[in-house]
């Protein structure tokens, strides 16, 4: 069999079968696929939905409509890094909007937009869960707490 | 009962329900969304809300859905209650923020249930000052419109498409404000019922697209009261008309028949009668037309007393009477094949004869364990298949009132039930779509398939418990015995009378021992049946046998195509032994160019008449409109011809003739009210109170205002004036109630919600069992065509009808005519590669392209019934097939 047009990879496909093991229905591994799925293609595109279909024993679109209900499976590609500044309510009143500036005017992106390098992602989220250090942003999985504009560049400049 | 108090009035209800399902019956007004009385309640759209009370002496009270509430004794409730007021209109003011301000231009606007429930909630000005959330539509093919812009997020159309009627390729995505219901990729929707989604949501995002291309609002809709016609279920419709053009067809409620809905066929399958095809004007060979030619028909009648006569299954049950009368029933034929006609009449004879009643099809929706056999149900009578799919979840959902969960809590039931289904077998001559709630399945020729059900029979009637097994036979009879209420489902889809009588053989077992068992036969056509009971002299077979025999007599050929019929040999053979041929039809055909004489005879939409469904149900459905032309209901021709006259007989006249001569028609009088029939002394208006450009509708051809047509054949007036209450429930032209515009006013026309309307339900069953009938046949399972290929008929929701197939939208749906076969029984004819095949019986001779499908059993190949390549052939063939 050719494998080479499909986008989930022969890894992927053996890291979520081995999922199923320990699932009393191959559809319970469904939001575990598509984070799977996602950590190897970086988003979960259409075809993938289409491949993961019969592996899940699900219809597309009930796979879709899983995919579409979480906010961080991306169902558009992203860049290699994704920016998630909160925007709830204790971050607003500590100063995100100093921060959203802050981000905005050194990547000359803002929300659901990608750098055209391809390195950076900037999305809003409800809540990191650290509101007694607001502002927060979380960068792919490092959470920055307590945060002023000046340290923007320094903080994205880590990320390549 | 429970005692219940609404507004501190005390009520009494059935036990049961629900607070919303009992207020509605009560004819309370209380907004709802989500809730439908065949889908039950969810409590999402949270519209119900009543302030809910302990006793009499709580005064605070609570918020509660209505939906959600139990209508037991002593459950206190206030509708009125300002807090309950408040939460509504906040609520409806919530779900109506993005909802666009475009009724003006929304087909759904004037029959809009969140225009009604907006209205009713109070909310009247739109505070909300920002952008509104905005979708990209989906082409959904060529019957429904999509407007995402419009939902409200009630999750109706996802609760019917794919709960209710097992679709599959229709979903929601995403979330809180960005809901959104479509497919995962744009394209044509996949469920045979996808047309319902018009009706089930309660705004404007699924639309008839049908409609749209000649749109009128609903109270600019002449409406009538009509019978669907696509297959032989006989769903109520109601039709309706503007500018004498057929505008739409939508759900007539019949609490025994289909209820709210109906399939695509049955749907959109109506714009045929809109064809540039279709004929009408009486006209004569070469010559003149109008009432010359009609005038030359009835001399040459009367010079030419040597008639023969071929009645259709398509055409009403006063028609084919007529004819019957007309040309003597010696000389009457069924212009159907002559092992149609024997198929058809063994239904009939295992119906009345047998010892097993069939139940409507609302029925089928209760029985708990279904074995179908032969039948591809879902394509040729698709509501049985739909009501078969009810019938799947009987058994799981008794988990679920074991748990003590409600009969209407439909989120419960379902996190009980998951993907159980009921016991149902399937014994067809190919996979069908029902396969996929089936337990088990098997595919096999006609021979194989008798043998199987011989012996489902057999074990039945031997009794006791047989060994658990994995043969087919051991576990069907199994499941049946072990059911309380078994459904056998049969038809005429394979052209088998063994298959009818082994269906009713295994239902006559179950019968003998004790079982509350129902069967159910699908037949070819809307009169199919009726034509059965009236009894002709033989079939189009022998009809033509019989012009060859006696040529030369002036033949009146009712509402049939012979070429569609049987092959062009015997058809033109028939045209050419006949003397002149007087052809009664509403569309042109390959029939009509052999015609002499040409009377256009009115479809459902501009004739009246009584159809009898698969059930032997009698139902009356009426003209919606009196075109400017020549046509006229068939029967009404027939009588002119008959009594030489200038003008038909009243309707009720022939109904009453034709109920006194046959035997088994006589409750057909009582059937609906008479044409005299009025309410005080007012007749039944076919347009609404608000029908507007009455006077002015006509203005490019006269600037008078004409006189309204008078109809003479029922209570109905083709105009605005007359009674606008209820109507009796055989007569209602459409639903409608002040604040209740929309199709959820047939909420006011039930006795209780999703029950019987007021006055029961419209028709009457002409076939009961008797006690003492039959519980078994003679099988014959001998088959002497040892060797040979077997060609059955594949069937097709869209593409087997035949007035239905010339629908423009419906032949957007058509699948080329490609023949299936195995690839074993390829090999075993030698044939290999692409191409064409021929199948070859020495009678008949078809070449085709093919497909391999591994599911059709060896030796069988499947040809498309009654599309334009495969028409007038008559099934089975038994032959051989060669490459082309």
């Amino acid at each position: 069999m050719d494998n080479s047009n499909q986008v989930i990879s022969e890894d992927a496909r053996k890291e979520i079968e081995a999922l199923f093991h320990h699932l009393p229905h191959k559809q319970a591994a469904c939001i575990d696929a598509l984070k799977i799925v996602q950590k190897y293609n970086r988003w979960v595109s259409d075809e993938a939905l289409v491949e993961l279909a019969p592996i899940l024993e699900m219809k597309t679109h009930e796979i879709d409509s899983v995919a579409t209900f979480y906010n961080i499976i991306f169902r558009k590609p992203v860049g290699r890094h994704v920016i998630f500044l909160c925007n709830s309510v204790s971050c607003w009143v500590m100063g995100y909007e100093a921060i959203h500036k802050a981000v905005k005017d050194h990547l000359n992106i803002d929300f659901g937009m990608t750098t055209p390098d391809d390195r950076f992602t900037f999305l809003p989220i409800p809540c990191l869960g650290t509101c007694d250090h607001a502002p927060a942003l979380l960068v792919d999985e490092d959470l920055y707490r307590d945060l002023k504009p000046e340290q923007i560049s320094e903080i994205l400049a880590k990320y390549e | 009962m429970a005692k219940i108090y609404v507004d501190n009035i005390e009520y009494e209800v059935p036990d049961g329900k629900n607070m919303l399902e009992a207020c509605t019956s009560l004819g309370l007004d209380l907004p709802y969304f989500c809730w439908h009385p065949k889908m039950h309640s969810v409590g999402a759209c949270r519209q119900c809300a009543v302030m809910s009370y302990r006793d009499e002496n709580d005064t605070r009270g609570r918020i509660t859905m209505a939906c959600m509430l139990d209508a037991n004794d002593g459950t206190r409730i206030s509708i009125n209650a300002q807090p309950a007021k408040d939460f509504r209109a906040g609520n409806i003011e919530s779900l109506m923020i993005n909802h666009p301000h475009d009724c003006a231009v929304c087909d759904e606007g004037g029959e809009c249930h969140l225009q009604d429930m907006t209205v009713m909630s109070g909310h009247n000005y739109r505070r909300y000052r920002f952008q509104k959330r905005t979708h990209n539509n989906q082409d959904l093919g060529p019957f429904i419109n999509h407007e995402m812009n419009r939902c409200i997020q009630c999750y109706r159309c996802v609760r019917f498409y794919n709960d209710y009627a097992g679709g599959g390729d229709f979903g929601v995505f995403a979330s809180s404000g960005r809901v959104y219901f479509g497919r995962s990729e744009e394209g044509t929707l996949e469920s045979e019922f996808s047309g319902n989604l018009v009706e089930v949501c309660p705004t404007g995002v699924f639309t008839d697209k049908t409609l749209h291309k000649h749109y009128t609002r609903k109270w600019d809709l002449t409406s009538a009261p009509s019978i669907c016609q696509g297959c032989s279920v006989g769903c109520n419709i109601l039709t309706s008309e503007r500018y004498g053009k057929l505008r739409r067809v939508m759900t007539r409620f019949n609490g025994d028949v289909n209820g709210y809905f109906l399939c695509d066929r049955g749907r959109f399958g109506y714009e045929y009668v809109n064809d540039e095809q279709r004929l009408t004007r009486a006209a004569q060979k070469d010559q003149n037309s109008g009432t010359d030619a009609f005038s030359a028909m009835k001399d040459h009648l009367a010079s030419n007393p040597k008639l023969i006569g071929i009645g259709s299954p398509r055409a009403s049950l006063e028609s084919n009477f007529l004819l019957k009368q007309l040309v003597g029933a010696d000389n009457f034929y069924n212009g159907v094949s002559a092992i149609e006609n024997e198929v058809v009449n063994e239904v009939l004879n295992v119906l009345v004869k047998g010892n097993v009643r069939t139940p409507s099809l609302a029925e089928i929706e209760t029985y708990d364990t279904v074995f179908v056999l032969g039948e591809d149900v879902t394509n040729t009578s698709p509501m049985i298949a739909l009501a078969l799919r009810q019938a799947a979840k009987n058994l799981p959902k008794e988990k679920a009132f074991a748990l003590k969960i409600q009969h209407w809590n439909d989120a419960a039931i379902r996190e009980v039930v998951q993907d159980e289904k009921g016991p149902f077998y399937l014994a067809t001559p190919y996979a069908t779509k029902l396969e996929e709630i089936a337990t088990s399945s098997v595919h096999g020729n006609t021979k194989s398939l008798v043998q199987l059900s011989s012996k489902v029979a057999d074990l039945i009637s031997k009794g006791g418990d047989h060994q658990e097994d994995n043969d087919f036979a051991y576990r069907v009879a199994n499941a049946l015995t072990l059911s309380k209420k078994p459904l056998i489902v049969s038809g005429c889809g394979m052209m088998s009378k063994e298959i009818i009588r082994c269906a009713a053989n295994i239902a006559g077992a179950l019968r003998n021992a004790g079982k509350e068992v129902g069967v159910v036969f699908s037949v070819p056509e809307v009169n199919s049946l009726g034509m059965a009971l009236l009894g002709s002299a033989g079939s189009l077979d022998d009809a033509i046998l019989q012009t060859e025999k006696e040529s030369g007599m002036t033949s009146i050929v009712l509402e049939t195509d012979l070429f569609f019929r049987t092959n062009s040999q015997k058809a033109n053979s028939f045209f050419e032994h006949s003397g002149k041929t007087i052809l009664i039809d509403s569309l042109e055909n390959n029939s009509t160019p052999n015609a002499d004489f040409i009377l256009p005879a009115g479809t459902f939409a501009e004739s009246s008449g009584t159809m009898i469904n698969n059930e032997g149900r009698a139902q009356r459905f009426y003209q919606v409109f009196k075109p400017n032309n020549d046509i006229k209901s068939s029967w009404a021709w027939l009588d002119m011809l008959m009594h030489q006259a200038e003008k038909e007989r009243n309707f009720d006249a022939i109904v009453e003739e034709m109920a006194n001569s046959v035997n088994a028609f006589q409750p057909i009088s009582g059937l609906a009210p008479h044409a005299d029939f009025r309410i005080g002394t007012q007749k039944i208006p076919r347009a609404s109170h608000r029908f507007s450009g009455r006077t002015s509708m006509n203005a490019d051809v006269n600037v008078h205002e004409p006189k309204p047509p008078v109809d003479e054949d029922s209570p109905l007036s083709f105009t605005m004036e007359g009674y606008h209450g209820k109507a009796p429930s055989s007569d209602i032209p459409f639903f409608w109630s002040p604040g209740w515009n929309s199709v959820q006013s047939i909420n006011k026309y039930q006795i209780e919600v999703g029950g019987p309307l007021h006055g029961g339900n419209p028709g009457i069953r002409l076939i009961e069992p008797s006690e003492s009938g039959v519980s078994s046949f003679e099988v014959n399972d001998g088959s002497a065509d040892n060797g040979k290929i077997e060609a059955l008929p594949s069937w097709f929701i869209f593409g087997s009808g035949e007035l239905t197939a010339k629908s423009q939208a419906i032949m957007k749906r058509i699948e080329p005519a490609i023949i299936s076969v195995s690839s074993a029984t390829l090999k075993n004819s030698g044939i290999e590669g692409n191409g064409k095949i021929t199948i070859n019986s020495g009678e008949q001779k078809l070449t085709l392209p093919y497909k391999v499908d591994e599911n059709v059993p060896a030796g069988v190949v499947l040809i498309p019934y009654g599309l334009a390549d495969t028409m007038g052939i008559t099934f089975p063939i038994y032959g051989n097939i060669s490459m082309d």
